[in-house]
């Protein structure tokens, strides 16, 4: 079986700075148009299937607004 | 009580520091209060103490700062440019709340200054020589052993009041021997001691049920910043309240009062005797502590006797601003003075004081 | 679930202050997670002088004290010596340790002093609205240098780290970037090393991040990393400086 993972985007910390977008390996993260509390874009992510976990996104993030986990069996996907 | 030692000034300094508790010392050197870098060097490593010699002055106090903000009790000195230097730290552990007990073994100035002694650094010690609403209270000893006894309880009013202490002296002092004796010494704090003996202290929060120390002079609010000086000055005007201290000496029935403190003090002693030999009945107020002023020592002046108050001073009238304020215009004030390192004769200040009492009449 | 990556609890909950994009929100990461990996962040002593980086301690859960610019490496000198036993570091930026705390940091990693310097390299003055840093580079547009830094004028920057590694009493330099997951992961393995190494006792170490300023550099965050990339570091070269834990090792070995 495929490892899945799910991205927690916290919209609220988010600044929109798009580092994350620019580090995904699987260019699956985008800018939401949707404005957060502080007004700004927040980031979004499109088919979180294909994300493989890589955590690059998490680590250059400077607002601590992406949590990755890793789904295991009996997780809801 | 120990038995009476004969001490030089710096030394004796040092040794003061060291046994009122101070176990931390930073300094740089300069002439003329070198002697107590040296001194302590020795004396603090083998005694459970730590002794680094700065890169600067503003390194020093910032050391100061940083073991201060640690829990230990730090003790810094230095000479008037060098105090100068030091502004910037004394400034901020005032809105930072941090203790350190500082002695200013003067010179005079402005600029390089000289070497010799001198009370010009009164307004830089009383006014806030740095930036912002701050106060430092300034002791002033007049002999050796008032200066042990003044940094022995310096140290201890730094802690009550987590605020820099300074005690304003100068070079004569810091180089003449007098015979001393030496309090008990007090016991230094370990490491481990510091998070309960000073909990606000840093120390690491696993020491402190989780309580985190944060040591900080900078609020961006306006507001908070407000909230922060309002906070200090409760504890300055309680400090008003308390710490005026000084001597007053032959005031009844005097025509002239002298006000001199710490060096000048003991040579306008002399003053007065002489002029007590020509049939002039002259007396002292000999201010202690310098900030806060002890200005209530002027409503014991006998204003049926006395036609003068004269400020007696190593500067060019410095401390006559506080005389004046003391004595609210109920007479005149004067100034006696001699500035640049050089220090008046006692027949000096006995004319000058009979030139002014004539010039009265 | 299992968790891959998640918040540091070293990091206080509050937002940080920083502008989009700004790296210190890494730094800072990077700095509690080893502190909680050695166990230690409770037992753990930070020095944040004036700069973007006087509010750290809003944003890292460790002891702190502000200190005034350029005197941090003062204070901790004074702190270590109070608490012997304990991790000490000091968290800077390039004005306040390359410009006017120049004399403090030297004379600090002449000394010995264990404690580490975590030296942030943005090549500009933050806070204080972009401003010439010692570290701007030569052609580089700041509010001080409004047609770009020139040699003639104001020198050239200065390579902090290479400064220090030639400082005796230096243990242990590292210069990394925070422009790339790879360079982050790399920064963290050098943090890990430098509170290693000051734990062993054998001298001052030091971590130079180059980092971005997207606001003051006119940039948006992700061209900024591209600056770092083109332009800072082939300047200001990448990797260990000096490690004198290496250098007892080979002894060893030879």
């Amino acid at each position: 079986m495929t490892k899945k993972f799910r991205v927690e985007l916290i919209k609220d910390r988010c600044k929109g700075c798009e580092l994350c977008t620019s580090v995904c390996s699987r260019h699956l993260l985008k800018m939401d148009t949707h404005l957060n509390h502080k007004g700004y874009a927040s980031v979004t992510i499109e088919n979180m299937d294909a994300c493989i976990g890589c955590i690059n996104c998490a680590l250059i993030c400077p607002d601590g607004a992406i949590e990755i986990f890793q789904l295991e069996e009996g997780d809801k996907e | 009580m120990s038995e009476k030692v004969l001490m030089k000034g710096n030394e004796a300094f040092g040794e003061a520091a060291i046994l009122s508790g101070c176990n931390f010392y930073f300094g740089y050197p300069i002439t003329p209060q070198s002697e107590i870098p040296e001194y302590l060097s020795r004396e603090l490593p083998k005694r459970g103490g730590c002794f680094i010699q700065a890169e600067s002055e503003l390194a020093a106090i910032n050391m100061a700062y940083g073991a201060a903000a640690a829990g230990g009790n730090a003790f810094i000195s230095s000479s008037a440019p060098g105090i100068a230097l030091m502004q910037e730290g004394l400034s901020f552990m005032c809105c930072a709340e941090v203790p350190v007990v500082v002695l200013n073994v003067s010179r005079c100035g402005p600029g390089i200054g000289g070497i010799q002694p001198g009370q010009a650094d009164y307004i830089q010690a009383t006014r806030g020589g740095g930036n912002g609403d701050y106060k430092i209270p300034v002791f002033a000893p007049s002999t050796i052993q008032e200066a042990i006894d003044m940094i022995y309880e310096a140290t201890y009013l730094a802690n009550k009041w987590r605020n820099p202490m300074m005690l304003l002296t100068d070079g004569m002092m810091g180089q003449m021997m007098e015979p001393v004796v030496l309090p008990e010494p007090r016991k230094l704090l370990t490491s481990e001691e510091i998070p309960q003996a000073k909990p606000w202290a840093l120390s690491g929060f696993d020491h402190k049920n989780g309580q985190r120390s944060l040591i900080r002079a900078l609020h961006m609010q306006p507001t908070d910043l407000e909230i922060q000086v309002e906070k200090i000055f409760t504890k300055y005007d309680a400090m008003e309240k308390e710490l005026p201290a000084y001597a007053a000496e032959g005031l009844e029935g005097a025509e002239i009062v002298f006000v001199a403190f710490g060096l000048m003090s003991r040579l306008v002693r002399e003053a007065i005797e002489m002029l007590a030999e020509e049939g002039i009945k002259a007396g002292l107020i000999r201010p202690k502590t310098l900030w806060p002023y002890p200005y209530a020592a002027f409503d014991e002046l006998d204003f049926n006797s006395t036609k003068v108050v004269i400020s007696t001073e190593l500067s060019k009238g410095q401390m006559i601003e506080d005389v004046r304020l003391g004595v609210e215009g109920r007479l005149p004030v004067e100034l006696i003075y001699r500035t640049g390192g050089v220090v008046p004769t006692t027949p000096e200040v006995v004319e000058r004081a009979k030139k002014i009492l004539e010039g009265l009449k | 679930m299992k968790p891959v990556f998640t918040y540091s609890e070293g990091m206080e909950r509050v937002e940080t202050s920083y502008c989009p994009g700004c790296t210190h929100g890494i730094a800072h990461r990077l700095i509690v997670e080893t502190l909680i990996e050695n166990g230690e962040l409770g037992n753990a002593i930070g020095v944040c002088p004036i700069g973007c980086s006087v509010q750290a301690h809003k944003f890292m859960h460790v002891d702190m004290c502000e200190a005034a610019h350029g005197r941090a490496p003062a204070v901790a000198s004074g702190i270590r010596r109070v608490h012997p036993d304990k991790p000490v570091f000091t968290y800077q930026g390039d004005g306040d340790l390359a410009s006017i705390g120049m004399g403090e940091i030297i004379h600090a990693a002449s000394r010995g002093e264990r404690f580490t310097t975590f030296f942030i390299n943005n090549g500009i003055y933050g806070m204080t609205g972009g401003q010439m840093a010692p570290t701007t580079l030569i052609g580089q547009r700041s509010t001080t240098s409004q047609d770009g830094r020139t040699v003639e004028a104001n020198g050239m920057p200065i390579r902090v780290a290479e400064l220090i590694a030639a400082v005796d009493g230096a243990a242990y330099v590292e210069r990394v970037a925070l422009d790339s997951p790879a360079h982050i992961r790399q920064a963290k393995r050098a943090v890990q090393k430098a509170f290693a190494v000051q734990k062993m006792g054998v001298g001052f170490t030091m971590i130079e991040f180059i980092s971005s300023c997207p606001t003051n550099w006119g940039l948006s965050p992700v061209e900024a990393l591209g600056w770092i990339k083109e332009k800072m570091i082939p300047y200001y070269p990448l990797g260990v400086k000096k490690d004198i834990t290496a250098q007892n090792v080979q002894e060893e070995e030879a």
